[in-house]
């Protein structure tokens, strides 16, 4: 909620900050014009918005986690390290209540730590100390070293002058101190706002972990190959897709049998979703790499297929009639008018079918994989390595981006056309 | 015999709820080579569906379509056409465009490259050659059609709407190419047209067409496309003749509208 607010806040920050302070100075055409609401052409992306956006969220992730990135006054409050006291008044049959004062050395976790050493002090109830873990709590038994214990009727009634019963607390300044339901203290040290690392980990220890598996690898294969492999998946399974689906896709175009045919099956399976097929994959062809590119196939023919459809369909009937009375044979048409026309609508259907089967090879690897870079998250998610998880999600965003980038680029290559009809 | 010979043709089809439409009805007519005749009607007249027919697209349910004494049975090069746009291929160049015909016969670049480079010269496209299709302008796009459908030596030129949705100055400068690629090349021409006066100016024959159902309402021969070919077409227009054809026609159109809205009125 809080990062929620302070995201806001720095939104509208920095809005009126950089409309105050940067002056727009281009001459355009679209920066003449005065209706710009409602006009969609009109609204262009603000760079410095995006780079301030991305800016943010490493702002809000380095603040939240104590990152070394971010300078320590933007550190949102960390947890309590060090060592917190706090005392407690004990009754006990037949003498009178006293008070001991308990030490509890608080680590950060992993870090090997003792408890402190200390005098245990005069009075029949004895001074204790204790160790935890930051973000963790423990049991204090405070009536151990105690001359009267709990035979002898000891409990605890007081903590820091304020009284506790089984089941309530009190917040002193270093953390909270509960009692149990059967009277045993339970030491809780603050927790501040940032979060814990197994939640949560630092940026940069997802850059040190990546370094570290860019050298090492991961589960016996190197990073490439995580990626590499489920990059190959995606290409085969796309690659196999497009070769069945394109020639579908003209045949439905083209002839009324075929459309007749293969419409009842590709207007059912188009809305199944991929994942939905995994399960009957892999009891028909198992976890190994033919089910993934079976799957991945599946995921692309009917797209593919759609696509090439459309494409056939939606050539202008003058095109084809101008071709003919240039005197073009029915082969001729095919070559020159109907499969051009048709590669933009092909494109898009290429460029849609690749982040499908991206999205589902890695959906796939989560369910079983021995390589791959869904595999690789969901085997650090079972050992809560949050590190690994954070920095596979990145990579598969970054690789999902670049194949989008890649297709685009390569429809602007090689369909100039496509729009301009 | 030569020239184009059109007998008796009717086309009759069944629409989706169960009426019928009556397109054509016994239309003859016959074209000689090297006339330019311009069609003009109300809309549903019948004249594109006359058009297709003549093209091979459509076939008639009667009568049929000679060509120098061999039946039409389809579209071939014999029978070049020209749309009223979006009939170029985008993912050709002008040249390429220009050269398609020729291209699919078979011939190799050296053999049609004379022609379609002088065409290119004739309509004035010969600095965009090499440009990208839809980075021209709506008139030089037509002009890539006629060039186009002119590189493939076609007998008969059907010509539907060319100049449609050009604008009127535009309209104009390619009313007097189409005069001038005519007396050029001596091809025989049918243009379909909803302008009284581009008929009017372009049609050596004029025919009028009327609607429910299709068919020839009246003919005319006319002097304005000769006289354009040599004078401005703005002196053309200025003839008296002419503004009194125009009136005549207008009003014989303007009779079949009303017509057409007062039955529709009444079956209502």
């Amino acid at each position: 909620m809080i990062v929620l607010l302070i995201y806001v806040a720095i939104f509208v920050a920095s809005f009126f900050l950089v409309k105050l302070l940067v002056h727009k100075t281009t001459r355009d055409f679209t920066a003449r014009k005065t209706v710009t609401f409602g006009d969609e052409s009109a609204v262009r992306p603000n760079r410095i918005a995006s780079v301030i956006s991305v800016l943010t969220i490493f702002l809000l992730w380095g603040a939240f986690t104590g990152s070394s990135w971010v300078p320590g006054f933007l550190h949102a409050p960390g947890p309590f390290v060090g060592d917190a006291t706090f005392t407690y008044t004990a009754e006990a049959e037949g003498v009178a209540p006293d008070d001991a004062t308990v030490t509890v050395r608080v680590f950060p976790v992993g870090e090997d730590v003792e408890a402190p050493e200390i005098d245990p002090g005069a009075g029949w109830a004895k001074d204790d100390s204790d160790s935890v873990g930051a973000w963790r709590s423990g049991l204090i038994r405070v009536d151990r070293n105690d001359r009267y214990g709990r035979d002898e009727g000891h409990t605890v009634v007081a903590v820091n002058g304020e009284p506790i019963a089984p089941g309530g607390e009190v917040i002193t300044e270093f953390g909270r101190v509960g009692m149990s339901p059967k009277g045993t203290l339970n030491f809780e040290p603050r927790k501040g706002w940032q979060m814990e690392p197994i939640w949560l980990p630092p940026p940069e220890a997802v850059l040190a972990r990546l370094k570290e598996i860019a050298q090492d690898g991961y589960r016996d294969s190197t990073l490439w190959e995580h990626l590499g492999w489920s990059l190959f998946r995606v290409i085969a399974g796309f690659f196999f897709g497009a070769l069945i689906g394109i020639p579908l896709g003209y045949a439905m175009g083209l002839s009324d049998w075929f459309r007749g045919w293969f419409d009842p099956i590709v207007e059912f399976m188009r809305p199944v979703p991929p994942l939905a097929l995994i399960p009957l994959v892999i009891i028909w062809a198992g976890i190994g790499e033919t089910g993934k590119i079976i799957l991945l196939f599946l995921a692309a023919l009917w797209i593919m297929a759609i696509a090439a459809r459309s494409g056939v369909s939606g050539v202008k009937i003058s095109k084809v009639h101008a071709a003919y009375s240039l005197g073009a044979s029915k082969a001729q048409i095919m070559r020159h008018v109907i499969v051009p026309n048709s590669l933009p609508e092909i494109f898009t259907g290429a460029r849609v079918a690749m982040g499908v089967c991206w999205g589902t090879v890695v959906a796939a690897e989560l369910v079983a994989a021995e390589k791959g870079a869904g595999m690789m998250i969901m085997v650090a998610s079972k050992f809560q390595l949050t590190d690994i998880v954070i920095m596979g999600i990145i990579l598969i965003g970054v690789i999902g981006f670049g194949i989008d980038i890649l297709m685009r680029f390569a429809e602007k290559a090689l369909v100039p056309w496509k729009g301009r009809g | 015999m030569s020239g184009l010979e059109i007998e008796n043709l009717s086309m009759r089809f069944d629409l989706p709820n169960g009426s019928s439409v009556q397109a054509l009805k016994d239309v003859s007519l016959h074209l000689a080579e090297g006339e330019l005749l311009s069609v003009l009607g109300p809309s549903g007249c019948g004249k594109t569906t006359l058009l297709n027919i003549v093209a091979g697209f459509l076939a008639p349910t009667e009568g049929q379509i000679r060509l120098n004494g061999h039946t039409v049975t389809g579209p071939a090069a014999e029978r070049g056409m020209v749309f009223q746009q979006g009939a170029l291929f985008e993912w050709m160049n002008v040249r390429e465009n220009v050269a398609f015909g020729p291209r699919m016969a078979g011939k190799r670049e050296r053999d049609w490259a004379g022609t379609v480079d002088h065409l290119l010269e004739v309509v004035g496209l010969r600095d965009f050659k090499e440009k990208a299709v839809y980075e021209l302008s709506g008139g030089m796009q037509q002009r890539v059609a006629l060039a186009r459908c002119l590189a493939n030596d076609p007998d008969v030129i059907l010509m539907d709407e060319p100049l449609g949705a050009l604008d009127a100055l535009t309209r104009e400068k390619m009313q007097s190419l189409v005069l001038k690629l005519w007396k050029e090349t001596g091809k025989t021409i049918i243009l379909i047209t909803h302008s009284v006066e581009e008929a009017l100016l372009l049609g050596e024959r004029l025919l009028v067409m009327a609607p429910r159902p299709g068919r020839i309402h009246k003919e005319y021969r006319l002097p304005f496309a000769d006289l354009g070919v040599g004078e401005d077409l703005r002196t053309v227009k200025k003839h008296p003749e002419f503004n009194k054809t125009r009136e005549e026609i207008l009003g014989m159109i303007w009779d079949m509208e009303e017509e057409i809205m007062g039955r529709t009125e009444e079956t209502q």
